[in-house]
């Protein structure tokens, strides 16, 4: 077994065992990025020099793969979009700084859809990831390098994050386990802004243990982020020690399963699913949501709309693109913006803009944060009944790349992801089967807020129930 | 709501984004679809319902108000597009003024 096809659990325990060191481990990847990396696309940049420096003064770290809106100190940050070309990082963002604090290191830039828009990292500026278990295909997105860089063995683990699917989506078509924690588990300083009443950083790892692991280090209270509360941590670790599927509820929300755009066959691999942890234990109850098919529209007006405030930063003043045709200080952003942004990013910027514009306020920003409610307390009260819920994670497996022409269509794989991301519960893909191509596919289970202990239970028992899901690599 | 049109024109004016002509012909159906389908929430029945504002029910979160080491000023400068000694360097702001 090569050092790069080790988890973060392995990784550790090798450097406990003085086996190898962090510089082995930093320079196995490091091959591997250099034999693989030009057909996959899942890294934009990695300071190969860098890392070993941080591998050499941290001979126990494990090194993490970056996605590029996390901003580590003296390292590029260009969030998948050529607005940010040559933009260096002035400081580390907290979880960067929890990282270092707690045994690992970051190593390399990983691609993404522009500003974490999207579903394929289709809408990188920068460069074409592909699926590492078929090349023809997309790795999801918008965290689609980072899924791209687990999946493949191109590191040991890395950080996603999360929007509206952006880490469980990506997880699901990349054979990865990807947990979008609770809204404020983890904080958000120094990661670049999208929806910032949805974004979470969270893990995107080879099993679940490594995710605990790795959630563990990130999260916590931060003065510098205001929606992070004190709320202890839980050794998550230690937690999962154990997990068993025996007794727990777990909600299957019929209008997930009632969709036109189902894929068959995950259909058939989440009904599979259902029935391994009904074989493991689990009580099945069949639950709803009945606000659940609105949670796109919602999500479609907030999403888009803090988008269009936070990017509002990027006018060439004090970072980032500046026009050179600019000739005064309006043309300078509308220009700058103009040469800088990309298609989907700027659809989201009038999007944005126009829900939020006089006159239209009203009917579509106030009134989707009134339907969020509604939807946050489907799931409050879903919580009261069951444990978790387990519901299909992105409605096909990975599509082509090129085959999503449509926006409208492309959004549409974020229909299971979205509405916890509104509620701000947490939840996870998990690997759960094969479809007779070989292509992976993952399930999701959801926990309630700051459920991330119950959570991690249920997908490692589950894990433990599916065993390893094998599917044949492309690379 | 209901049958509104969205004006893409104008809109990205108040964005501060230019666009092409291409841009615009692109765009004006694409936000149109998808105008006409956030107007679904427009079916649910809001009445007497607080918003969301969050992730989860936020109180302020204060800290001490003293003074602390911040970014330093080079750093902070160093990804400026243009730059006159410590200051940001722009095209002149008021009509009429020296540059």
């Amino acid at each position: 077994m090569e050092l790069f096809e080790l988890g973060i659990k392995g990784a550790q325990e090798g450097l406990a065992k003085g086996e190898f060191t962090s510089v082995d481990i930093v320079r196995s990847v490091i091959d591997r990025v250099h034999a693989v990396n030009e057909k996959v696309g899942a890294y934009l940049t990695f300071d190969e020099e860098g890392a070993i420096r941080l591998a050499e003064a941290n001979p126990k770290a494990v090194p993490i793969a970056i996605k590029d809106l996390i901003n580590v100190e003296g390292q590029p940050c260009t969030c998948g979009s050529k607005i940010l070309k040559g933009y260096v990082s002035p400081y580390d963002a907290t979880v960067v700084k929890n990282l270092k604090a707690n045994g690992f290191i970051p190593a390399g830039r990983v691609n993404m859809d522009e500003f974490a828009m999207g579903s394929s990292t289709e809408n990188s500026a920068l460069a074409v990831t592909r699926n590492p278990y078929d090349l023809g295909r997309v790795p999801g997105g918008s965290s689609g390098g980072s899924a791209a860089a687990v999946g493949g063995d191109l590191c040991i683990a890395a950080l996603g994050t999360d929007t509206g699917g952006s880490i469980r989506q990506p997880a699901s078509f990349c054979n990865c386990v990807g947990v979008k924690p609770s809204y404020g588990r983890v904080s958000r300083f120094g990661v670049t802004a999208f929806a910032s009443s949805l974004d979470q950083v969270g893990p995107m790892t080879k099993s679940v243990e490594d995710s605990a692991i790795l959630l563990k280090a990130l999260a916590g209270h931060d003065e510098m982020d205001g929606t992070t509360p004190h709320d202890p941590v839980p050794d998550y670790v230690a937690e999962i020690k154990g997990a068993t599927l025996k007794g727990v509820k777990i909600g299957l929300p019929k209008e997930y399963f009632d969709v036109s755009g189902l894929d068959a066959e995950v259909k058939r691999i989440t009904e599979e699913s259902v029935k391994r942890c009904a074989d493991a234990g689990a009580e099945i109850v069949e639950v709803s949501l009945p606000h659940t098919e609105y949670a796109m529209a919602v999500y479609y007006i907030i999403a888009p709309a803090e988008a269009s405030a936070n990017l509002a930063r990027f006018d060439g003043v004090r970072y980032g693109h500046r026009s050179e045709k600019a000739t005064d200080v309006l043309s300078l952003y509308m220009k700058s913006r103009a040469e800088g942004f990309g298609p989907e990013v700027k659809r989201r910027i009038i999007m944005g803009t126009y829900v939020l514009s006089s006159g239209y306020y009203d009917a579509y920003y106030g009134r989707a944060q009134k339907v969020r409610t509604l939807i946050k307390r489907d799931f409050d009260e879903v919580f009261g009944k069951v444990d978790a819920l387990i519901t299909p994670c992105a409605p096909t497996p990975a599509f082509g790349l090129g085959e999503l022409q449509n926006p409208l269509t492309m959004y549409l794989n974020d229909l299971f992801t979205i509405p916890s991301a509104l509620a701000g519960v947490c939840a996870a893909s998990v690997p759960a089967g094969a479809t007779a191509a070989g292509l992976p596919v993952g399930v999701q289970f959801i926990c309630g807020g700051f459920e991330e202990s119950k959570l991690l239970k249920v997908c490692k028992a589950f894990e433990d129930a599916t065993g390893r899901v094998e599917c044949r690599r492309a690379i | 709501m209901g049958g509104t049109k969205i004006d893409v024109a104008y809109v990205s004016n108040l964005a501060r984004l230019e666009l092409t002509d291409e841009e615009k012909a692109v765009f004006q159906p694409q936000l149109e679809s998808i105008v006409k389908y956030v107007e679904k929430i427009s079916e649910v029945d809001v009445e007497g319902v607080e918003p969301m504002m969050h992730g989860r029910p936020l109180v302020n979160a204060f800290r001490e108000d003293v003074v602390r080491p911040s970014l330093d000023r080079e750093k902070a400068l160093g990804n400026a597009p243009k730059r006159v000694g410590d200051e940001f360097l722009l095209p002149k702001i008021v009509e009429g003024a020296e540059s």
